[in-house]
This record gives C-alpha cells, sequence and structure tokens, in this order.
C-alpha cells in the first residue's frame, strides 16, 4: 500500500533519517535546555535587587543572547563551520549539527528561562532567605523547582522549534528528514519523498508537544 | 533575651527618602507574647524584616541574647536565621512540596540527617494538627491549614524566637481564632518568644502581653496590653482601642435612658482584667435592693484577665446607687456615672 502511494519512498532510508532527527533534537533539547537555563539564571540572578545583582555581568549576557537570537539560523551553522570543526572534526552529519543548534536555540530558551524565574513568587525566596538558605539552596530547591512547570512548557516551545531547525541543518548536510526531503525528494523530483518526510516531521512534533503538555502538567501542583 | 537599639531604616528612593523605621528600641522577654500594631505603611513589616536582616538596617543594633545580628557576616547570620522563625501572611510555602516536604525544608538546609529529619517533621505534623495531610500540596489546603504549616516551618529548628507578619490577616475571623489558640499553645509549650505584627487590635487583645503602637516609622507608645487599653495615650492608639469597643461611639443611643431622676442612673463599668470580677452585677443587685439593667457593652478576654465595657442602668434610692458605685469600684471596675451633656 505504501509502495503504492510513495513509490519512491525507501523505508529503511526513512527510518534512519527519522533516528538522525530525532537524535540531533533530543540531544540538542538536552544542551539547550542545559545552557538555557544557565543563561536564563545569569540574566535573572544578576538583576537589581537580586541574588547576584552584577550590572556588568546582566549587560554583557543581555547583549550576548539578543545577538544570537538576532542571528538567522542558516547564517548561524555557516558562521559556527570552524568552531564545528574544531569541536566535531567534521562539519557534515548529525553531530555536526548539534553545536548550531545548541547555540541557536539556547539564548531563545534563556529568555523562556528568565520570564520563568521572574514569575517565582518573592515571597517564597524571602521565607527560602529567612530560614538562612544559601544562593545554591535558593536556586536549587526553590527557584528551579517553582518554575519547573515554566521551563518545561518552554522548552517544548523550543524543541518544536530545533526540529525545523535540524530540518533546516539537513540542507547543508546534517542529516535527517530534512536532509532526505532536500536530497532525494527535492533535487530528484521524488515528491513523495517530500511528502512523507514532512509527515513524519510533523508526528515529531506532535509527539514532543504532547510529551511537554504532559509533564508539565503532572509536575503543576499549583 | 531580644533587645533593639535605636533601629532606623531609610529607603532612598529616586525623588524622596523614606524614613520606614525610625530609632524604635524595644525590649522583648524570654517566653513573651510581644505585639506591634500600626496601620498601614506605619513601617512594622519593614520592622521584623530588620530583626532577621531579611532588610539590613541604617543604624541601631538587635540583640539577641546578647549576640548584635546586624554585625553579622553572612555566613553566621545564615546560621542564626535558622534560629529564627517566620511566618507570613500569604503564608509563602512551595506549591511544588507537599506539607511534608515543606515542614522538612528548613530542615534540610540546616543539615538535619534523615532520619532525625522524619522524626521532626512528624512530630511537627502533630504539634499543628495537620495529620493525615503530610502527602497533600498546598493548592489542597484551606487558608488556615496552611499557615499551620507555615508555624509548623517556622518551628522546625527549634528557634528561640517567632516572627509573624500579619500571619492571620488573610484569614477569616474563625480561622484567626484557631491560629491564635495555636500561637499561645506554642508559646506555652515551648517557652517560645513571638513577635507579632498586626493592624487588628482584638489580634494584640486576645493573644500580647505588651504591645507597641507604631505611627510613620516610630513607636508612638508601648507597654503591658492592658495598660495599654485602658489609658491609650496616642492618638492613633486611641482608635485602635475604638476597634474594640466600637460602642464608644453610640453614646446618643444611651440619651434616651439619661432622665436626670435621681433614683435612676446609667453608668459606665469598665472591666480591666486582673481582680475585676465577672459576677458583680448579679452581686450588685443581690447586696443591695437595687435593679441592674444592662443596656449595652462586650466583654472580652485578654492575656491578663477580662476588658471590655458595660453600660447599665440602675433604680434605686439614690443613697443605695451611691453605695453600688462604691462597692463596684472596690472591686476592681471603672466607674463612671454618665450625665446629660
Ligand atoms: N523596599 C522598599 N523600598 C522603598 N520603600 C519601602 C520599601 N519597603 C517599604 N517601604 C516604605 O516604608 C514604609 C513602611 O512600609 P512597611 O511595609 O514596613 O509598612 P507596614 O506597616 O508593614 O504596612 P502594611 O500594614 O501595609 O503591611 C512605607 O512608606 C513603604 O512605602
Ligand atoms: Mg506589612
Amino acid at each position: 500500500m505504501i509502495d503504492a502511494i510513495f513509490p519512491n519512498v525507501d523505508m529503511d532510508s526513512m527510518w534512519t533519517a527519522t533516528y538522525e532527527t530525532l537524535y540531533m533534537t533530543v540531544i540538542s533539547v538536552i544542551g539547550t535546555f542545559i545552557l538555557g537555563i544557565l543563561l536564563g539564571l545569569v540574566l535573572f540572578l544578576t538583576t537589581r535587587g537580586n541574588l547576584w545583582q552584577n550590572i556588568y555581568l546582566n549587560s554583557v549576557t543581555a547583549i550576548l543572547v539578543n545577538v544570537f537570537r538576532a542571528i538567522p539560523f542558516i547564517i548561524l551553522i555557516l558562521l559556527l563551520f570552524p568552531f564545528t570543526d574544531f569541536l566535531v572534526g567534521t562539519i557534515r552529519g548529525p553531530n555536526a549539527a548539534l553545536p548550531a543548534l545548541i547555540i541557536g536555540a539556547a539564548p531563545f530558551y534563556a529568555r523562556l528561562v528568565e520570564i520563568a524565574l521572574k514569575e517565582v513568587d518573592k515571597g517564597v525566596v524571602e521565607a527560602a532567605k529567612a530560614m538562612g538558605a544559601k544562593s545554591r539552596t535558593i536556586i536549587f530547591k526553590v527557584l528551579l523547582p517553582e518554575s519547573m512547570p515554566a521551563l518545561i512548557s518552554g522548552i517544548t516551545v523550543t524543541a518544536i522549534a530545533l526540529v525545523s531547525y535540524t530540518a533546516m541543518a539537513g540542507v547543508i548536510g546534517a542529516g535527517g528528514l530534512g536532509d532526505l526531503a532536500y536530497m532525494q525528494g527535492f533535487q530528484r523530483r521524488d515528491f513523495d519523498v517530500v511528502l512523507l518526510s514532512t509527515i513524519f516531521i510533523v508526528v515529531i512534533v506532535f509527539i514532543f508537544q504532547f510529551l511537554g503538555d504532559w509533564i508539565s502538567k503532572t509536575i503543576d501542583k499549583r | 533575651m531580644l533587645s533593639i537599639k535605636g533601629l532606623s531604616k531609610q529607603f532612598k528612593l529616586k525623588h524622596q527618602n523614606v524614613m520606614a523605621v525610625d530609632d524604635v528600641s524595644i525590649d522583648i522577654n524570654k517566653g513573651e507574647i510581644y505585639g506591634v500594631i500600626g496601620y498601614s505603611g506605619a513601617g512594622k513589616s519593614t520592622f521584623v524584616r530588620l530583626i532577621n536582616r531579611l532588610e539590613d538596617p541604617s543604624s541601631g543594633e538587635v540583640l539577641l541574647n546578647g549576640q548584635d545580628l546586624t554585625k553579622l557576616k553572612q555566613g553566621k547570620l545564615r546560621q542564626e536565621r535558622q534560629k529564627i522563625g517566620m511566618i507570613f501572611q500569604h503564608f509563602n510555602l512551595l506549591w511544588s512540596r507537599t506539607v511534608y516536604e515543606n515542614i522538612a525544608f528548613p530542615l534540610e538546609i540546616a543539615g538535619t540527617p534523615k532520619q532525625e529529619r522524619e522524626d521532626k517533621v512528624n512530630e511537627l505534623i502533630d504539634l499543628v494538627g495537620l495529620k493525615g495531610r503530610e502527602k497533600s500540596y498546598p493548592s489542597q489546603l484551606s487558608g488556615g491549614q496552611k499557615q499551620r504549616v507555615g508555624i509548623a516551618r517556622a518551628l522546625a529548628n527549634d528557634p528561640g524566637v517567632l516572627l509573624c507578619d500579619e500571619a492571620t490577616s488573610a484569614l477569616d475571623p474563625e480561622t484567626t481564632d484557631d491560629i491564635l489558640d495555636l500561637l499561645v499553645d506554642i508559646n506555652e509549650k515551648l517557652q517560645l518568644t513571638i513577635i507579632l505584627i498586626t493592624h487588628e487590635m482584638h489580634v494584640i487583645q486576645k493573644i500580647c502581653h505588651r504591645v507597641a503602637v507604631m505611627e510613620q516609622g516610630k513607636v508612638v507608645e508601648q507597654g503591658d496590653v492592658l495598660d495599654v487599653f485602658v489609658k491609650p495615650q496616642a492618638k492613633t492608639t486611641k482608635r485602635f482601642v475604638q476597634q474594640l469597643s466600637p460602642l464608644e461611639h453610640q453614646r446618643e443611643h444611651l440619651e434616651q435612658f439619661l432622665n436626670g431622676r435621681d433614683d435612676s442612673q446609667v453608668l459606665k463599668l469598665h472591666f480591666i482584667g486582673g481582680h475585676a470580677k465577672k459576677a458583680l452585677i448579679s452581686e450588685l443587685s443581690k447586696k443591695l435592693d437595687i435593679e441592674v439593667n444592662i443596656l449595652q457593652g462586650s466583654i472580652s478576654p485578654t492575656q491578663e484577665g477580662a476588658y471590655g465595657t458595660l453600660y447599665v442602668e440602675v433604680n434605686g434610692a439614690p443613697d443605695l446607687i451611691e453605695q453600688a458605685v462604691e462597692y463596684a469600684k472596690g472591686s476592681g471596675v471603672e466607674v463612671e456615672v454618665l450625665k446629660h451633656d
């Protein structure tokens, strides 16, 4: 049946491409989550009247985040070629896409993290201070757990953006469904490959959205 | 045990400086419930936050058992804070943690070993009457229950002092009474010193031993609760005392009983706690051949005995009424014979 609708599709390369897309997305989501939270914490904690008030560090981070957010993803990949080559040892394949994916998505996620942290009740932070909590305790036992549902819905939005970034990275040889759709589907005019790749990508996006919503809802005890 | 000397806090804003707390000196004894009352903006919250240095003072000293908290370095201050409990108007519980985990939090901060922590949390859950709710999240609790969690959490590290900033202001009157009862209970059980901030006089009346009245950052009056009730000096204090006996305003309702005859008088009986006899009215009508009708009034219990005002009409021979007045005075009640204005 599948052969009839998608005559040019080779299911083996389809599954390989799907695996590569998932691989790139999952690893870059993890990387973005960590880097984004670090940056978001710096942005939040260095603002006036906060734990690590530091106007200088705050402005530097904010500028960095804004600049990287402003660069279109496809250009960021090109800009990062030397860096990727140095780090990964190649500029082709799924692993080569990771630095650009993480550096492209983390600044965006950092802003979402900052917003989430701002929403944490000041009174709760104050209560922790009144109990004699250290900054580290306040960060890991108050700020992050209390903002977790927002951090999770933020990373869900970012993960979906990352799926489309992987497709873009595919066009310049990173592998995955985007690569397959472009190389086989578009270059060889096998449009059924483009169509099936699209369907797979949409399904992946739906799964991420569903997972994100579900986790966020389950941990939200407000 | 807690001695506050010349404590001041100035907030420097763009266009003006606000003297939120202005040269406040108070001595608080061990095991005492000390009330601080004032209207909104009087500086009460700032004052209480200066005690555990959530706010750094501009000048002054906070001596807790002889140690000046204002001079402590951050690390030492954090340790001292573990021994100063605090509860808040909006409870400030971690919604991501269960009741049990919320109460365990200060113990985690203090680095208490796991087994000891478990015992302590269970003991506290019993103390504040939340048995069976350990696994609930704050969002599943009523306001009163949330404050019980707040109190348990504040007591976890066996503090010597408990700071309460408007701890009952978000609760309905009945729940307020329950929480106040709980505070008295732990005050007595644990010999805990409590500093209680409020803008409601009945809270002071119900549980405090001594009170300070704040206005524009200054303490305008302080002393034993009853003394302050009976002889309020400052204007603010008088307004607060009137909160308790709103009848003071309604003297016009009494006018119809003031008929100018000398065999019928209206007396204002002021009960000021201590030895004032509650059975005074029935004693009067038994002992003397007079008739005593209660017109209006309210008597409320305080930590130091009954406090309140009663308006009574006394009918009988003029000399018997005279005797009744003397008898009442002799039993520790202030008496005023009302006249036509
Ligand atoms: N962080 C701050 N920065 C500037 N001004 C402040 C700050 N905190 C308090 N103030 C000012 O200090 C004064 C006293 O405030 P405070 O909150 O202590 O009053 P309060 O008696 O607790 O009032 P309420 O009953 O409304 O809680 C107010 O004029 C307030 O505007
Ligand atoms: Mg206040």
